[in-house]
């Protein structure tokens, strides 16, 4: 206890204890930085245990003697505040420093310093000890594009253009166009999104060759899944969350049913299902692509969830909404549509947008009915023969990737919660 | 009746369409199977599968059969999802608390973890942590030993094994602790509440836990032998260690990937939780002479677990659901024994699929019961 007392500082000795402090902090993170920039240690002499521990408990000691509140000095009192009000927490900021401080060189030499970028083949990285960013390189195109044929790469660009000019066309529906503003997103725009995609992806006519769908991948192949998934289980989850909440009992009881059915199984396991056992419930005769049934597959799926999430909205509305919509002699889709949903989507788009990216999260679980996205297109490029042993670099590219997408969707939805807050 | 008739309109054109594609299914599957000649039932289940699974918990060959196949996937799905669900709590407890930490470094170094670590594909970071993590590690031979003991090596995590004598014995002392254990904790409560004196509970549990049994030790009842790894040649270049328990690195990195994935939700649940508490109540603990650890153990966390146990059973849902990716890195699960190597030498489709989506829900099913009566017995009293 006694050396507890000694380190703590009092208002009349405060100078002095901040100098010493300060010192001590300052000597216990130069020591961290000579060891891991320089690898340099100077207490060597020390045994073991002790030598590895040295800059922690300098340090230690150096921020027990700065702690103290209502100092005087407006940054010391910060620094206190933040990070150093009591010894658990100080302890745990050293750590946190010296961790980064040590990480810090052998990362930045990996991933930059040491890291080859030219070049086209794996001879190139064999010099380095570093990142192979080549291999990314080389391969940056099977990772967009997948399988499909290098000439044709502007057609799934200008399909992709085409997606989103059309995505845009509700912000110039002005006037008396606007009422069919919601017509043209739930049917009309999927209608033409499906056309681009079959005409000009797909092709097969208008003089573009036929490219079967085996041989779509990469990051185009997750846009497609996600963009079809999400287009059509929203309508989907919406109709099942009004039949969960419907007073007609059998409506209720089949939307629960196919609710819980499909909450309670793995996505893995229905794309298995669509892929070997869907086929026998088909007429013999027909054939349906695969990459169709996959994504029915995912659209029914997340159906389920979606409808979950918009229920929590219906259930959180208050009951006037419904009495006064009823009150004014509305039916109940006029209801429905005019009154409840518009409110109970507005309370729910976190929610939703949650379930959004974990529909893109799931997408590289198609790799179970031989399709391959970025991460499936990952693993064929890792046991290629010629770029063997180049797993980390995929790995981080991919994640780099996904993370992008995941977090620019999740700030965007953050945006739309804000957009239409109404104060209620 | 004109109303009568507006309700029941509805539900007869739905049960019909519901019924109709049903129907459509089963008339297409049945004249599918007549042609190629396959008909459709469980009996296969009973036949030899003459195909091996590379890690059981139970005794398996290919002489046993497709069932036996079933319960050694179904075992190791359970295993992962077991280890997945007490790791992830951990995890996600300690970082859900950092992320209310008045350390500014200790809070965003909780958000980046949380903020990264769930917006990256599942399925990504399994492969991660098995093709290139755990690729990294070092060959059995050159390995040094962590912990003393234990081996962590490029094929597998070796840990010694324990083989006991008499474990029943043992068993029974444990179990005597844990009923003496709920014993005094509902004496404590009954004297915190009427007295509002407070027992040392946790240190009276902890004590007995390890007291009762290591008796039983003692006195010789229950003798316990430990069987180190031992590094073994098996040909010129290969080694292995031998006679200790070894964890597969497909089962390792599955653990590793869930956990870290799933503990993102679970640190959400518990903040969202802590900061469900209003500050009021916190107030109110401190006026009243409680310490910061006082308040913590007897008004805010009884509280929280209220807000922070729903959702949290939604992830430990999604984790065993999630463990079904296992099949990605060939970790035996019910997924890949079953539903892939069992249905691609059977054929039978419908009955395979059909037996691992009952099981995956009978699965999500017990674990919604149990969490949703383990909630019903924090959920407020009222009077």
């Amino acid at each position: 206890m006694t050396n507890i007392n000694i380190l703590k500082p009092t208002r009349d000795n405060f100078q002095t204890y901040l100098y010493i402090g300060l010192t001590l902090i300052l000597i216990s993170i130069f020591d961290v930085v000579l060891r891991s920039f320089f690898n340099f240690n100077f207490s060597t002499f020390l045994p073991g245990i002790l030598n590895l521990f040295l800059p922690l408990i300098i340090g230690l000691v150096g921020l027990q003697m700065i702690r103290l509140e209502y100092s005087g000095n407006k940054i010391i009192d910060k620094i206190n505040q933040s990070v150093n009000n009591n010894p658990f927490n100080a302890g745990l900021t050293l750590l946190i420093i010296f961790l980064t401080l040590l990480a810090t060189p052998p990362a930045l030499n990996w991933m930059i310093f040491e890291a080859t970028i030219s070049g086209d083949t794996k001879e190139a990285c064999a010099a380095s000890e570093g990142a192979c960013w080549t291999y990314i390189k080389v391969w940056f195109r099977r990772f967009i594009y997948g399988m499909y044929p290098n000439d044709f790469h502007w057609r799934i660009n200008t399909a992709f253009i085409f997606l989103i000019a059309f995505a845009f066309v509700g912000y110039f529906m002005k006037g008396k166009l606007k009422n069919y503003i919601t017509f043209y997103y739930a049917i009309l725009y999927p209608i033409i999104a499906f056309i681009i995609i079959n005409f000009l992806i797909s092709g097969g006519s208008f003089g573009l060759e036929w490219v079967e769908t085996n041989a779509w991948g990469g990051l185009s192949l997750t846009f497609i899944v996600s963009f079809f998934g999400l287009i059509f289980c929203f309508p989907l989850g919406m109709i099942l969350a009004l039949g969960r909440r419907s007073e007609l009992p059998v409506i209720r009881y089949i939307s629960i049913g196919y609710i819980e059915f499909w909450r309670g199984v793995p996505l893995i396991t229905v794309l298995f299902m669509s892929s070997v056992m869907f086929p026998m419930f088909l007429p013999s005769d027909a054939f349906v692509d695969k990459l169709i049934r996959v994504i029915a597959a995912i659209i029914l799926f997340e159906a389920a969830y979606v409808a979950e999430v918009i229920r929590g909205g219906l259930q959180a509305l208050p009951r006037g909404q419904y009495d006064a919509a009823k009150s004014l002699g509305m039916g109940y889709w006029r209801m429905q549509i005019f009154v409840i949903l518009p409110q109970a989507l507005k309370l729910v788009i976190p929610g939703i947008a949650n379930t959004f990216l974990a529909l893109v999260k799931d997408t590289p679980l198609i790799f179970v009915v031989g399709l391959s996205e970025v991460v499936g297109m990952l693993q064929m490029a890792k046991t290629n023969p010629k770029w063997l042993g180049f797993a980390m670099e995929g790995y981080i590219f991919a994640s780099i990737l996904f993370w992008a997408i995941c977090y620019a969707m999740s700030r965007y939805s953050q945006y739309l919660e804000l957009k239409y807050k109404t104060d209620r | 009746m004109n109303h009568r008739l507006k309700n029941i309109i509805p539900q007869l054109l739905t049960l019909l369409f519901v019924l109709a594609v049903i129907g459509f299914f089963t008339i297409n599957a049945q004249l599918n199977m007549d042609e190629r000649g396959i008909d459709f039932g469980y009996g296969f289940l009973g036949q030899e599968s003459s195909f091996d699974v590379q890690f059981s918990l139970i005794e398996y060959d290919g002489s046993h059969s497709y069932a036996r196949a079933y319960l050694v996937g179904l075992l190791n799905t359970i295993l992962v999802s077991v280890l997945g669900i007490i790791f992830c709590t951990i995890i996600g407890v300690i970082v859900g608390v950092a992320r209310l930490s008045p350390n500014y470094l200790i809070r965003n170094t909780a958000a980046w973890y949380v903020e990264f670590f769930r917006n990256v594909p599942l399925l990504l970071q399994i492969f991660f942590w098995y093709y290139a993590a755990l690729r990294a590690l070092p060959l059995p031979e050159n390995t040094e030993p962590l912990f003393g003991v234990t081996y962590l090596t490029v094929k597998g995590y070796y840990i010694p094994r324990l083989i006991w004598e008499n474990f029943d014995i043992l068993f029974y002392s444990i179990l005597a602790a844990i009923i003496s254990i709920v014993i005094i904790k509902n004496y404590a409560k009954k004297l915190q509440e009427e007295k509002g004196q407070q027992l040392p509970v946790f240190l009276i549990s902890v004590s007995l836990l390890v007291i009762l049994p290591a008796l039983t030790l003692i006195t010789g009842m229950v003798q316990l032998e430990v069987a180190l790894p031992v590094l073994k040649q098996l040909s010129k270049t290969s080694f292995i260690y031998a006679d200790g328990i070894s964890v597969p690195p497909e089962l390792l990195a599955l653990v590793l990937a869930l956990s870290l994935y799933t503990a993102t939700f679970v640190a959400e649940c518990v903040r969202a939780g802590i900061q469900g508490i209003s500050k009021g109540q916190k107030e109110a603990a401190a006026s009243v002479g409680l310490t910061p650890n006082q308040i913590l153990k007897l008004v805010i966390m009884p509280q929280a677990l209220r807000i922070i146990i729903p959702p949290t059973t939604n992830q430990y849902l999604n984790l065993t659901k999630n463990s079904s990716l296992a099949a990605a890195i060939a970790y035996p699960d019910l997924v890949l024994v079953f539903a892939g190597t069992a249905l691609m030498q059977t054929g039978r489709a419908i009955e395979i699929v059909s037996i691992t989506m009952l099981t995956y829900l009978s699965l999500s099913l017990a674990i919604s019961i149990l969490m949703n009566w383990y909630n019903k017995r924090i959920a407020i009293k009222e009077k």
